[in-house]
């Protein structure tokens, strides 16, 4: 018998094992999944949780349910991947593996910040890219009496490189629905040159800021955070003022890629682009967070590699060179407030484009372009998730490369600096 | 996409002055885009530069904070050699796609 062995039972991890079981042999290879944690958590849904949007119990799931039967579950810290032997150590448990795929994914750093976690973590700065962090936040946005928000992003590559602008558009509908909007000051700090960085987005999508009342200041780079003063501070002693910091703090893969030496400065591992193995090990292949391909970190790109991803361990296994086929395309709506939405398509070359999708000039949805039909798309998007998405069920018309039907390339950008 | 002379070369440039095609880039392109953007290039800047153009042939993602951990300076000092923008001016001297996000 062989054995292949998946770290990581979240969005990746999970799509894999229903992919890969039903196409390797049950006599010839055992698949275990391996993951420290009991629940399956859906994170976009932590983008809602705060505003009381969605509950507790829409954006969590026993992760079990969701692995095949004739996969070994096996709920244990993953201590070290030793590649040269072919072995992942667990807590009291040794694995061996013939092919390994890593979905360890990735998570906040706030230590990585001096003075982020102070005595107002929790207080007066939050996250919202963990379960625990939008709870806390829900909590101090219902007794919020208003003030100076910040909504900041430390640097990237984050997860979801678009949820803190959401999270500004949100928190702009809902202070108005609160009939509090007056009292409240939105500003998005961002260590890029602008909220939107790529030409045809500063040309589509400028004007949400402006309608919306939310400032914005660009390129800081933040180096600590005064917990006395209550201010953020940059590495030019730029200061911005705060009462309510919610801030995305680096990104990181998980310590055990690190602590294995298969990681790079943020622990994220080097990947082949185009075909998922991974850069120093035949054997090993990574997808979704856990990767540095300069792909968005998020499930819609997860969702493409995965398909790519499956291939590839069938032809490796059988001894078969590899397709070079995953583009980074990605796929993601992108709520405005107002109950409306966006949905952007790209890929690593090509800028998000106009046009419809996922027919070629009929939709129903608009790219690019804000609708009430991208919003209930988004939130259509969780019962795909949950039902569709994670079992590898192929999401109908939706291909893993990037489609140039019905289109349009030739927005005119404006000057951005 | 529009053609711009830098240094007596034509180079294709995108909307905001970044070179699109990084093989077209040499010292003398990095040394006049630095002077419209008020910087004197000295050896250290050279070496960020190299280190950032290397990073992306190997197809990596930049970020401040690697440039930090390359030995060849730490935060403050980038913010030293390229203020206000030390990502994206060093970007543009490089002759290397602008740091950005996915939209």
């Amino acid at each position: 018998m062989k054995n292949l062995v998946i770290l990581g039972a979240g969005t990746s991890g999970t799509m894999m094992a229903n992919h890969l079981r039903p196409k390797l042999y049950l006599n010839k290879w055992n698949i275990t999944i391996v993951d420290q944690f009991k629940t399956h958590y859906y994170q976009p849904g932590f983008l809602f949780l705060p505003f009381d949007i969605y509950n507790e119990d829409q954006v969590k799931k026993v992760g079990k349910k969701f692995i095949p039967k004739d996969v070994k579950y096996i709920q244990k810290k993953i201590e070290k991947i030793i590649p040269e032997e072919n072995k992942v150590e667990l807590e009291g448990e040794t694995l061996k593996y013939d092919v390994l795929i890593i979905a360890t994914g990735c998570k906040i750093a706030p230590e990585e910040t001096n003075g982020l976690l102070g005595p107002l973590w929790k207080k007066d700065i939050f996250d919202f890219y963990t379960y625990e962090g939008s709870l806390a936040l829900r909590e101090k946005l219902r007794g919020w009496q208003g003030g100076k928000l910040l909504v900041h992003i430390t640097e990237m590559p984050i997860k979801c490189p678009v949820a803190p602008l959401e999270f500004s558009f949100l928190a702009d509908t809902y202070f108005r629905e609160k009939g509090m909007r007056d009292k409240v000051d939105i500003t998005y700090v961002t260590p890029l040159s602008g909220a939107f960085t790529k030409p045809t987005c500063t040309t589509a999508l400028n004007y949400l800021l402006q309608e919306k009342g939310i400032k914005i200041e660009t390129d800081f780079a933040i180096e600590h955070v005064d917990n006395d003063t209550k201010e953020i501070i940059d590495y030019e002693g730029r200061k911005i003022p705060f009462d309510l910091l919610v801030t995305i703090p680096t990104n990181m893969g998980d310590e055990v890629i690190g602590k294995s030496g298969l990681g790079d400065d943020l622990n994220f591992i080097p990947t082949d682009v185009n075909t998922l193995q991974s850069k120093a090990h035949e054997n090993i292949f990574v997808i979704g967070d856990a990767t540095n391909v300069p792909a968005s970190k998020a499930g819609s790109v997860a969702h493409f590699e995965a398909e790519t991803l499956t291939d590839n361990i069938l032809l490796y296994i059988d001894g078969f060179p590899l397709k070079k086929e995953f583009d980074g395309h990605a796929n993601c709506f992108i709520e405005t407030g107002n109950n409306k939405a966006l949905l952007i398509d790209f890929n690593y070359v090509t800028e998000p484009v106009h046009g419809k999708f996922p027919f070629a000039k009929v939709g129903p949805l608009s790219l690019l372009k804000e609708s009430v039909l991208n919003h209930w798309g988004k939130l259509a998007f969780r019962w795909i998730y949950w039902n569709m998405l994670l079992k590898g069920i192929a999401i109908p018309f939706v291909s893993r490369n990037m489609s140039f039907k019905g289109k349009v390339f030739d927005i005119k950008p404006e000057k951005n600096n | 996409m529009a053609v711009k002379t830098i240094a007596g070369v034509e180079v294709k440039v995108t909307e905001d002055g970044y070179l699109e095609d990084m093989t077209q880039w040499n010292k003398e392109i990095a040394k006049e885009i630095a002077k419209e953007l008020n910087i004197d290039l000295t050896d250290k800047h050279f070496e960020v530069i190299n280190y950032l153009r290397d990073r992306t042939i190997a197809k990596e993602a930049l970020t401040i904070r690697s440039v930090g951990k390359s030995g060849i300076v730490d935060i403050k000092q980038l913010y030293e050699l390229f203020p206000k923008g030390p990502l994206k001016f060093s970007s543009k001297i490089a002759g290397i796609p602008k740091p950005t996000s996915c939209i």
